[in-house]
């Protein structure tokens, strides 16, 4: 008799009466707890998976990390209300590397592997473009958050979206009437030499231009380099201001060097704070920052004029009032970029819902349902403030923040309205078949 | 600018890279001349010593020269710790195949750079110069750290010179270059010498690191430009050899600095690799290498 004590006998291991009970009040009491969100509108309550293509690694290692945080945050908050269309929402994270080609080998991934609803959250410049025809391939919406003019320009395709952040020729036309009356008249450019770069090249001369100030110069930096001061000789000794974008984890080494370069007797400097995100500005070395400005998306300190909403998302996204993580000030945010996440993710929740949005077979109208989208009002969805939307080129503009080092903070001095920073369309992606 | 002080910033910009990449260099010239072994973790040993200058310094308060000081003493021995055991448990149990190293190496390149990610995060983080001296010139400024780095690493290189010439142990390593069997069979502990010198070349790029820091900042992926640049000066200069390491540094430092400034930093690059092909071509020991017998 090798079953003595009756383990393989099924009619000794039923449910009991007492244990059914047990886990059925479990179960209740689960769907009583607290943050548990019923999706009963929902026909088909399975989530919305958005892919997010991360730079977790290379370059962009630091804005990965922030874009992440607040995509959550975001996720977190679309969620508790109930999801989008009452379905939850869900990240599946791919790390690109901050590289081109890995880039659309993560889109093609999404799309045929992971099977997500969209394609979200890149910064890079390059890495977009160098996506963005995956996207357009495999038809599957790629909404960037990227600030560079590629998409507005009109030359990617129907797919790709920047909802969330203004691009930066709107940016450059709106922040240089400010810059010609109140920095100067003669401008030297240093500038990253790759695409996020030649925006800034090939858009800030003529913006400029029609201020009646003149760029003298313009110095293009590889943006692997890691030591600056062979370039400064190039600064002609006539400039008035110099206006500078640096990306990667040079940047600091850049403004230290500048620094030693001029002393006391630098010329005026105007800056993206591309140059300085997630760097603390009270770095040493960083003195010689004092009382320039610098453009901010989104402002990083808190500012004393906040709105309910922006103090919300700062909360939500966990940031204090110096614009680093709650609890580790060294841990500096993205501030002036990441809110973009926040923000296309309530777009992306309003587009599906405009279009009845119910899976992958729906992205064409997920499409024609964003580029149908015009105004975004300033709330807490939209906490960087208001801003407009063309559906023809897939581009939001919105104001800008142009802020002042002082006293070791970003002190906002000057916001663009939306209209100064419109441009003609280039082109019109609603044409192109879907 | 005139041409006198443009070509002077060009000359000093092109010592302080050479001084660093004097000291990274003869580390990894050191562990292939002595152990026939080529690491390509070699960067990554440099990132290390400049994110645990970071972590060092910022722990220690006080003067900056303080915590910069400890970080010069602390940073190399942990590094070379790290590259001691390395040696022990990895290129040890691989009997210091040519082959098979240089693959164990690539893994010790990855294995190091995603746990500085993983511990040390990605951000570049700057470590406070022990002094910030801003050296005047008619035309420009330029830091007074930056000097203090050239002299600094001169003297090193001094030190080393002098440990592999005049000492014992420096005896001992180069008899082991020269001669791997006779050697053992005179009694010398081959294996002990090879992990020294892995973990001493390790040092070297980690002393580099710590001394450009203040320079640049402590990131995960700063250690591949050296990694790349040492081999072009190793490669020039000669394998194994102090001498042609110090001069292709200097050499290829200079160059450096001067071309980018006058024409373009890729220019730059471009020369140094094509001398590094010429090298190759008509003088593949190096300037100062001996021929393998």
């Amino acid at each position: 008799m090798a079953d003595k004590n009756g383990f393989f006998d099924l009619s000794k291991t039923t449910l009991s009466r007492r244990t059914a009970l047990k886990g059925m009040a479990a179960g209740a009491g689960l769907a009583l707890a607290p943050g548990f969100v019923r999706y009963s509108q929902a026909q088909s309550s399975a989530p919305i998976k958005i892919g997010f293509q991360s730079h977790r690694t290379g370059i962009g290692a630091a804005y990965g990390r922030w874009y992440e945080r607040t995509s959550a945050a975001a996720v977190k908050a679309i969620n508790d209300a109930g999801g989008i269309s009452g379905r939850p929402v869900e990240l599946v994270i791919e790390d690109d590397g901050t590289d081109p080609a890995r880039g659309a080998e993560v889109v093609a991934k999404f799309a045929k592997q992971h099977k997500t609803d969209i394609v979200f959250g890149t910064l890079f410049s390059h890495v977009v473009i160098g996506s963005a025809p995956a996207a357009g391939e495999n038809k599957i919406p790629y909404f960037v958050v990227s600030e560079g003019h590629h998409v507005a320009s009109t030359k990617l395709n129907r797919y790709v979206f920047q909802p969330g952040i203004t691009d930066v020729k709107s940016q450059i036309q709106a922040m240089a009437p400010w810059i010609a009356a109140n920095a100067g008249k003669k401008v030297t450019q240093i500038f990253p030499d790759f695409a996020f770069g030649y925006d800034h090249r090939d858009y800030l001369p003529p913006a400029l231009k029609a201020q009646g100030a003149d760029v003298i110069a313009q110095i293009a930096i590889p943006p692997t380099e890691s030591s600056f001061t062979k370039y400064f000789p190039q600064i002609p000794a006539e400039t008035e201001v110099i206006y500078h974008v640096m990306v990667g984890p040079a940047v600091l080494t850049f403004v230290k060097e500048l620094g030693e370069f001029y002393g006391s007797q630098r010329p005026q400097l105007f800056g993206f704070i591309d140059s300085l995100e997630a760097v603390d500005i009270n770095s040493p070395g960083l003195e010689f920052l004092d009382g320039s400005h610098f453009w901010e998306g989104s402002p990083r300190y808190a500012q004393p004029d906040d709105s309910a909403a922006q103090k919300a998302y700062r909360a939500a996204v966990g940031i204090d009032d110096n614009g680093a993580a709650v609890g580790d000030p060294k841990d500096v945010s993205t501030a002036a970029h990441m809110f973009g996440c926040w923000e296309t993710l309530y777009v992306v929740k309003k587009a599906m819902e405009d279009a009845g949005y119910k899976g992958p077979e729906d992205r064409a109208k997920l499409v024609e349902a964003t580029e149908a989208l015009k105004e975004f009002a300033e709330g807490p969805e939209h906490p960087q403030g208001p801003k407009t939307f063309n559906g023809k080129i897939h581009q939001c503009f919105g104001i800008q923040n142009i802020s002042k080092v002082e006293g070791g903070k970003l002190k906002v001095v000057h916001k663009t309205k939306i209209e100064d920073g419109l441009y003609e369309p280039e082109g019109d992606y609603t044409t192109q078949a879907l | 600018m005139h041409f006198g002080p443009h070509l002077l910033l060009a000359a000093l910009e092109g010592l302080v890279t050479s001084a660093v990449l004097a000291l990274t260099a003869l580390g990894l010239s050191l562990v292939f001349g002595v152990m026939r072994i080529v690491n390509v973790a070699h960067g990554e040993f440099f990132m290390l010593g400049a994110v645990l200058a970071w972590a060092i310094s910022t722990a220690i308060s006080g003067h900056p020269a303080i915590g910069f000081v400890a970080a010069l003493v602390i940073a190399p021995l942990l590094v070379g710790l790290v590259a001691f055991l390395a040696e022990w448990l990895v290129l040890r149990r691989l009997n210091y195949n040519p082959e098979s190293t240089i693959v164990a190496t690539i893994g010790m390149l990855y294995i190091i750079q995603q746990l500085a990610l993983t511990f040390y995060g990605p951000e570049a983080r700057p470590v406070e110069p022990p002094f910030s001296y801003r050296i005047l010139l008619p035309w420009f400024g330029y830091s007074g750290y930056k000097l203090s780095v050239v002299a600094a690493s001169a003297i090193l290189l001094v030190i080393t010179w002098l440990v592999l010439t005049r000492t014992r142990i420096g005896l001992i390593m180069r008899a082991t270059q020269y001669d791997r069997e006779t050697a053992q069979a005179f009694g010398i502990p081959v294996e002990r010498v090879y992990a020294g010198v892995f973990a001493v070349g390790a040092m070297l790029a980690a002393i580099a690191a710590v001394l450009i820091v203040p320079i640049s900042q402590a990131h995960y992926l700063m250690g591949q430009d050296p990694l790349l640049l040492s081999f072009i000066v190793v490669i020039i200069g000669g394998l194994g050899s102090l001498r042609g390491t110090v001069v292709a540094a200097v050499l290829i430092g200079l160059s450096d600095g001067i071309v980018s400034m006058f024409f373009s930093p890729t220019l730059a690059k471009i020369i140094a690799t094509l001398v590094v092909a010429m090298v190759l071509v008509f003088r593949p020991q190096g300037l100062f290498g001996t021929a393998p017998r």
